[in-house]
Formats: structure tokens, C-alpha cells, sequence
């Protein structure tokens, strides 16, 4: 049985519903966006390339709806548009095997999991990732059994109705059922919770003023204006 | 005022302190041992802040390859990481280091956007007891610290009580201790945090708003060693409660034998 924990059909007036759950975040999953940090995986700070899933948490503040304003900072000329699948839990999954791990998913969703640009995946600050409003999300969850292969999507990325960049959720170091068995091997997705499978490399940067939209085949097209921060 | 949730003969309660235990919302007056003790919130954003009191960043000098801290290091933890007072706390097969960490918690009571530190405290609506582990085992260089390292299931104790800001007249001259099995391991006191609550609200509300429900972890002074299996280890922080939590084996799928 699935229940659908997160989003209202989108009709006239409705906002597009947020997550209720966690949202984590996988970084370096794309082959060529680890391949892109060459031989600095094996120099300091790093020392090593990574063995477990590269995680983070966009914490509740961060979640906004398609269309929605989201605020540059003063100080960042740009922010780094993180353009990724969203896997919707249904149900909870705890310990879960690859092959049982997509059945735990209730359905798909589009991300823009934005930052401010930054070169250091050692200890990064949260201002770059958890600032207000820098996880749109939406506009809806496609329910799993409408989409035949989640590791299969055409991603497109479009600024001001220029296609910047265009990837797809294939070529992950961890495909989608191998990812969730592997976090929920520490951690339990509970039904509702929000799992990204990973960002592409060469993800574009955008500015205030400038409108992005992000296209994953078969899920959907989620919108987001930027805007400069009001003077203080 | 003091406040626990508790499931008690199958159902959940609010519950305050009383000389004989605690009593339930409905008059019950039962002892601490009869009831299961949940986490006392269900919190919204959990952040957790990484070398907090200077005694401790020199004790993890090793591993740090700290130099000149410009921001506080705050990361952030998920509710899966969660557990009440009493609870078990699984420890895997192959960790040869995982530590206890005594922390006081804060708890936002009104919403936080661009809080001045002079500001702050208004904004705070509680404190709790927490146990955060950590498992060095699994430290990798990459999104420090890593979540398999600090937000393992179960791995977060918090409790016994979520106390009323109004209640703790001074949240930075409070003793913090940890005792394992009896013996006194960790010790120190929240007047020696690096960044303050204050200092922590500004912060954190300067880029990203804070909302009531929203718990601040503040960080562990030195003196965290390996627990074992088996191992009771006490929190304690004065004014706020004595979080017990004890460890058991994982060893995968068998059955937790406690």
C-alpha cells in the first residue's frame, strides 16, 4: 500500500505542497561529477576518495514551491543550481535490500537543491546549502508506477529559457535502489522523507533576476525566480 | 516547568515530574521505571554544533586539522537519529570507537530570522539533556562530519525533560557530566561554549530562519572515550535532568536481547 505524504494535486490557487519528512542530499553520486575532482580525492583535506554515500540534510526552511522567489544573498554573485531527482518515501525503509529498495518509494518529484558556490566538500558551511527557500521542490510527485526507470530520466536545465545543461539521472555510482539500501542501512527513510539521488557535474550557476527551470522527464518542470536580497 | 512525553498502557502522555516519578497528564503518579520515555519534542530542524568548548577541540587536535575557526561548525542531524530516556542505543559489530557526547540542548521557542545576539534568548522556549554519539570508525573526509558518523538510528538520546526556558535563569553556568557505569568520564561546563546560545541564534538566523520546535545541540566538552555493550552511560546537566541511555550489540539482524 502507498499513501501519498506529500503533495496536492496542482490546480488554480493551490501552492505546491512542501515535503513533510527529511529531505538528504547526495553529492559526488554523478561518475563525472567525482571523476571532475581528479587526483584532489586523494590529497588533503580529503585524503581519500569517499566509501560511504557523500550526505547532507536541506533542513524545513529551505523547502519552497514551483514558481516560487527564492533570495541570492548579498555577497554571492551567483548560486549553483543543483538539478536532481527526488525520491518520495511511502513507506518506511529501514535496513532494506537493493532489490526491495524501490518499493519503499511512493513516487518522484523534481529538485533544485541550490547553493552558493563553494570548492570545498570537506566541512562546508551550512549558509551555502540550508539558506531559506534553496531546496524548490515540486511542482508534484509522480506517483512509482508511472515511471518505468528512475535511473533512466533526461534532465534539462534551462535560465531564462536557454537549456544550460542537459543530463540525466543515469551513470550514478549508486543507482536509485542501491543508494536507498545503502543509507538506510545506518539511517531509516521514513514514509514521507525526501531522498536526492545526486546532482550531475557542471552544474550552472544562475543570478538574481534570471529564471531557472528544471525538466526531468516523465516527472515534470519546477520553477524558480531569483531574486537580489532587499537592502537591510 | 518540566515535560516528558511517555508511552505508558498503550498510549502516549504528556507527563511532569513528581517525588515518586512522574505523573501523567490524567493524575497517574508512576515510577520512572514503569514508563517508556520518548524524546520530549518531536523537533523540527535538528542542529548539531562540532567543537564547541575548547577543552575539546584540543582533545580531537589530532583529527581535526582545525586552523583558524572563522564560523561555528553546525551540522545537521535527522529525527531517525532520535531516542527517549532509558533507551538502547545500538552499537555496530565493527566500531572500535564510538563516545557518548553530554550536550545541552536548546529549543526554539518563536520564530528566528536575523536575530541579533542581544535578542536571542527571547527566542528560546526550552532546554533538554541530549546524547549524541558519534562513531569514528566511519569518518570520512567528505560532508564532516559524514551522517553514517552522526546520525545513526538510535544514536541520539534526548530527555528525561523538555524544561521551560523560564525555568533555567542561566543557561551558560550549567555543570555538565557523563557518567559510564557509575564512573565519572566527561565534565565540564556550558560557561566555557565558544559560541553561546546567543552567539548560536545569530548565527544560525542570519541564513537560515529558525522555528519554534527547532533544537540546537551546543556541542560536548572533552572527555569522551569507547563504550561498550552493556555500558550504562549517564548525561547529566544541572536544572535540566539525568539521561540514561544504555548500549547494546548490533550485530545486523539479530534480535536486540535487552
Amino acid at each position: 500500500m502507498l499513501v501519498n505524504t506529500f503533495a496536492l494535486p496542482p490546480g488554480p490557487g493551490l501552492h505546491a505542497a512542501l515535503p513533510l519528512g527529511t529531505v538528504v542530499g547526495t553529492l559526488l553520486n554523478h561518475r563525472a561529477a567525482l571523476a571532475a575532482l581528479g587526483d584532489a580525492v586523494h590529497r588533503p583535506p580529503y585524503k581519500a576518495p569517499p566509501q560511504a554515500p557523500v550526505l547532507y540534510i536541506k533542513p524545513r526552511n529551505t523547502f519552497a514551491g514551483d514558481g516560487d522567489a527564492v533570495v541570492v544573498p548579498a555577497g554571492a554573485d551567483e548560486v549553483e543550481v543543483g538539478a536532481t531527482l527526488g525520491m518520495v518515501f511511502g513507506r518506511d525503509a529501514c535496513r532494506v535490500a537493493e532489490a526491495g529498495a524501490l518499493a519503499c518509494i511512493a513516487g518522484y518529484t523534481v529538485c533544485n537543491d541550490l547553493s552558493v558556490p563553494h570548492d570545498s566538500f570537506y566541512r562546508p558551511s551550512l549558509r551555502f546549502k540550508c539558506r531559506d527557500g534553496f531546496l524548490p521542490i515540486g511542482p508534484w510527485v509522480v506517483a512509482a508506477s508511472q515511471v518505468a526507470n528512475p535511473d533512466a530520466l533526461a534532465v534539462q536545465v534551462s535560465i531564462d529559457g536557454q537549456v544550460v545543461q542537459r543530463t540525466s539521472t543515469a551513470g550514478m555510482l549508486r543507482p536509485a535502489a542501491r543508494l536507498i539500501a545503502e543509507v538506510s542501512a545506518f539511517m531509516t527513510l521514513a514514509a514521507g522523507d525526501v531522498l536526492m539521488l545526486g546532482v550531475a557535474a557542471g552544474a550552472p550557476r544562475a543570478r538574481a533576476g534570471q529564471r531557472v527551470r528544471i525538466q526531468i522527464e516523465g516527472i515534470g518542470a519546477l520553477q524558480t525566480l531569483l531574486v537580489a536580497q532587499a537592502a537591510a | 516547568m518540566k515535560h516528558a512525553r511517555v508511552a505508558y498502557a498503550g498510549a502516549v502522555h504528556h507527563a511532569v515530574p513528581h517525588k515518586q516519578g512522574l505523573r501523567l497528564a490524567d493524575g497517574r503518579v508512576l515510577a520512572e521505571e514503569q514508563v517508556v520515555w520518548l524524546p520530549p519534542l518531536l523537533p523540527g530542524t535538528i542542529i548539531a554544533l562540532g567543537i564547541n568548548y575548547a577543552d575539546h577541540a584540543k582533545e580531537l587536535a589530532k583529527e581535526l586539522t582545525l586552523s583558524a575557526k572563522d564560523e561555528p561548525l553546525a551540522f545537521l542531524k535527522g529525527p531517525n537519529a532520535l531516542l527517549g530516556h532509558r533507551g538502547f542505543t545500538r552499537r555496530p559489530a565493527d566500531a572500535t570507537f564510538m563516545h557518548y557526547e553530554c550536550e545541552l540542548g536548546v529549543v526554539i521557542g518563536r520564530p528566528a530570522k536575523r536575530v541579533r545576539a542581544a535578542d536571542a534568548m527571547a527566542h528560546v522556549g526550552g532546554y533538554t539533556v541530549a546524547n549524541d554519539y558519534a562513531i569514528r570508525d566511519y569518518l570520512e573526509n567528505w560532508y564532516r562530519p559524514n551522517l553514517r558518523v552522526k546520525n545513526r538510528d538510535g544514536a541520539t538520546a534526548l530527555g528525561p525533560w523538555l524544561v521551560d526556558a523560564a525555568d533555567v535563569p542561566d543557561p551558560h553556568a550549567l555543570e555538565l557530566r557523563t557518567f559510564v557505569n557509575g564512573q565519572i568520564k566527561q565534565h565540564g561546563n556550558t560557561r566555557d561554549l565558544i559560541d553561546d546560545v546567543p552567539a548560536l541564534i545569530e548565527y544560525l538566523s542570519s541564513f537560515m530562519t529558525l522555528a519554534p520546535g527547532d533544537l540546537i545541540l551546543t556541542g560536548t566538552p572533552e572527555g569522551v572515550v569507547n563504550v561498550n555493550p552493556g555500558d550504562e552511560v549517564v548525561c547529566e546537566i544541572d536544572g535540566l535532568g539525568r539521561l540514561l541511555n544504555t548500549l547494546v550489540a548490533d550485530d545486523g539482524e539479530r534480535a536486540c536481547t535487552s
